[in-house]
């Protein structure tokens, strides 16, 4: 088969597949139980950290932080 | 020892940006190679004066803002150029004689066009994404800025590309290709500090120390990752000398159409939207103080524009000899867009939801919800007009010129403006702005100049869709182009007053930022002043 043929009958079989697959999955995690929290921290993180940077340790402090909350 | 490099690599760039002046074959080569000299002698000379100097000690535990006020001033200097040359042109369009005689071959309308679209896409809304992206990548990482120095690279790059790409437009150097007119010089310029800002892009956000990357920061990397594959694959173009600005392009045909338009469309996705919609995600809520109305629904917004932007171009080429199964995949992705624009949309104005007096108190959240609403009706009437139908009608007149400027005024000019509020007093700690009569003196100008220019682009350019094809009972066409040329001179006149109306709020918000600055009190530190301990 040519090169343009074969391109062309895997983009319109398989990556198109995979494509709409992805896309699908990229919703479903959205939606997964117990994105709530994450989601909920993340869209108030902007309201930290303003005028300097967090200490070093802040992204692990953080992550724990909200382990914490979890295992409440 | 870098230090020494970076002397020794400037040094060289000057010898071969002279040697380049002397032998360039046309002038806008020449003009080039005089500003590459002229940079490279200035970043030379400002080096060579700090050797033998101790390092400057940076702070870590601080925000890298200097590359961020550069921007502001950049951008605001950059806009109120690109609103005045817009102004001339859409002058010129009415009043011919305004293409002088003696300036003819510069300042023609043809020559001046493409100066206007870069300056207001490329120089305002480049260095507003650039600085804002730098701004809020920083505060939303928790960290200072990867890189160093390489961010002041970009932003004097950016300017350098800025002034080859404006000079060779006056000077008559272009691809020809719209929004890509740059030659093979300032486009191999333009990677190399496109680059560059990716690489500091990425390292601070590798090095942030907060857990999860904030959703402003997926749409400000999709734009710079995007445009980075865009630019590199419609500018694939062989020299015809390395000493001359021209140059010939690879593709050719239907599929040189079909990328540039696959180019182009997407320049407006990811420059003008997705770039735009990181600072609406990030200013908005701050500006409103609470969080955005549905993080979930932001990040559906992120995945599902970049999955559908990227096949709407063909909406371009409708009825050319682009094949008719690609037209048709362009006008379905297109109208399939509405879901995550109005999904975005919903979620920039519902972010005010419990806070809707903020609209009467606060001029700078009007600016930005006014701003979400364009956004809305830009990306309502673009999937419109990319049906085919409707497209026989709009397509080639006027109709197009206003579907993009509400875009670009109403959405990308309002929402910078915002930004540029909001970031002068944190940038220079200053306790406000000098006039929020300014702001909302700027708001109105700006919006009833939108409004004016908006409507007269509709009346005019179905007028002339509609006076191409009319025919008479033998099936003859009733107009000539020149009395569609005719009858849109009221029209136009009432576009240039818009566009006058638009200046003149920049440059009242021009004096009102340089006054915030100059002449409003300065910030206190969080803690000093506020807390007397009791005796």
């Amino acid at each position: 088969m040519e090169t343009y043929s074969l391109l062309r009958a895997f983009a319109d079989s398989w990556h198109l597949l995979f494509m709409f697959v992805f896309f699908i999955g990229v919703f479903v995690y959205i939606l997964r139980p117990g994105s709530k929290k994450v989601h909920r921290d993340t869209a108030n993180m902007i309201f930290r950290n303003d005028d300097k940077p967090a200490a070093p340790d802040n992204r692990q402090r953080q992550a724990r932080h909200a382990d914490l909350r979890e295992a409440k | 020892m870098l230090g020494y490099i970076k002397l020794a690599v400037l040094g060289l760039a000057v010898v071969v940006a002279a040697v380049a002046t002397g032998l360039a074959r046309d002038l806008s080569y020449q003009i080039h190679a005089l500003i590459f000299m002229v940079s490279a002698a200035i970043a030379f000379f400002w080096l060579i004066r700090r050797v033998g100097e101790p390092a400057p000690v940076v702070d870590p535990n601080t925000y890298m803002d200097g590359p961020v006020r550069f921007g502001v001033i950049a951008t605001a200097f950059w806009g109120v150029v690109g609103f005045l040359v817009g102004v001339v042109i859409a002058f010129q369009l009415a009043f011919p004689y305004l293409n002088f005689e003696w300036a003819q071959g510069f300042m023609n309308f043809g020559r001046l066009r493409p100066l206007h679209t870069s300056a207001v896409i490329f120089a305002f809304g480049g260095n507003a994404l650039i600085a804002t992206a730098f701004y809020v990548v920083q505060r939303t990482s928790a960290a200072r800025l990867w890189g160093g120095s390489l961010a002041w690279f970009v932003f004097w790059g950016y300017q350098v590309f800025i002034l080859l790409a404006a000079t060779g437009y006056v000077t008559g150097s272009t691809q020809g290709n719209e929004y890509a007119e740059p030659e093979w010089l300032a486009d191999l310029w333009l990677t190399i500090v496109w680059v560059a800002f990716l690489i500091i892009y990425m390292g601070t956000l590798i090095k942030r120390r907060e857990p999860h990357i904030y959703v402003a920061n997926w749409f400000y990397l999709a734009f710079i990752v995007t445009v980075a594959m865009l630019h590199l694959i419609n500018n694939v173009q062989i020299p015809v000398s390395f000493l001359g600005s021209t140059s010939i392009p690879v593709w050719s045909g239907v599929q040189s159409a079909m990328i540039q338009w696959w180019y182009g469309h997407n320049a407006v996705g990811f420059f003008l939207t997705a770039g735009f919609l990181g600072m609406m995600y990030y200013f908005i809520p701050k500006q409103a103080e609470r969080p955005v109305y549905s993080y979930k629904l932001s990040i559906m917004h992120f995945w599902a524009l970049i999955f559908l932007y990227i096949w709407a171009g063909p909406h371009h080429l409708h009825y050319t000899a682009l094949p008719d199964w690609a037209q048709t995949l362009g006008m379905t992705f297109s109208i399939m867009l509405w879901m995550p624009s109005w999904g975005g949309m919903i979620n920039g104005l519902m972010t005010l939801s419990g806070a809707w007096d903020k609209l009467r108190t606060d001029p700078i959240i009007r600016m930005m919800v006014v701003a979400v609403g364009f956004y809305g009706m830009a990306t309502f009437e673009g999937p419109m007009m990319s049906i085919k139908a409707v497209n026989s009608l709009s397509h080639y007149t006027d109709w197009t010129i206003g579907h993009v400027h509400s875009g670009a005024l109403g959405w990308n000019g309002m929402i910078t403006f915002g930004a540029l509020y909001y970031l002068v007093p944190k940038l220079w700690q200053r306790e406000g702005l000098y006039s929020l009569r300014l702001v909302s003196w700027h708001f109105w100008l700006a919006t009833i100049g939108i409004v004016l220019y908006a409507a007269s682009m509709w009346v005019t350019g179905i007028m002339e869709g509609l006076m191409w094809r009319e025919v008479d009972a033998q099936g003859f066409l009733v107009n000539s182009f020149a009395d569609t040329v005719a009858a849109k001179f009221p029209m136009y006149v009432v576009r240039g007053l818009g566009g006058t109306l638009f200046l003149t709020g920049a440059i009242i918000m021009c004096y009102n930022l340089w006054k915030t600055v100059t002449s409003t009190a300065e910030r206190k530190p969080a803690g000093v002043g506020s807390a007397v301990p009791a005796e």
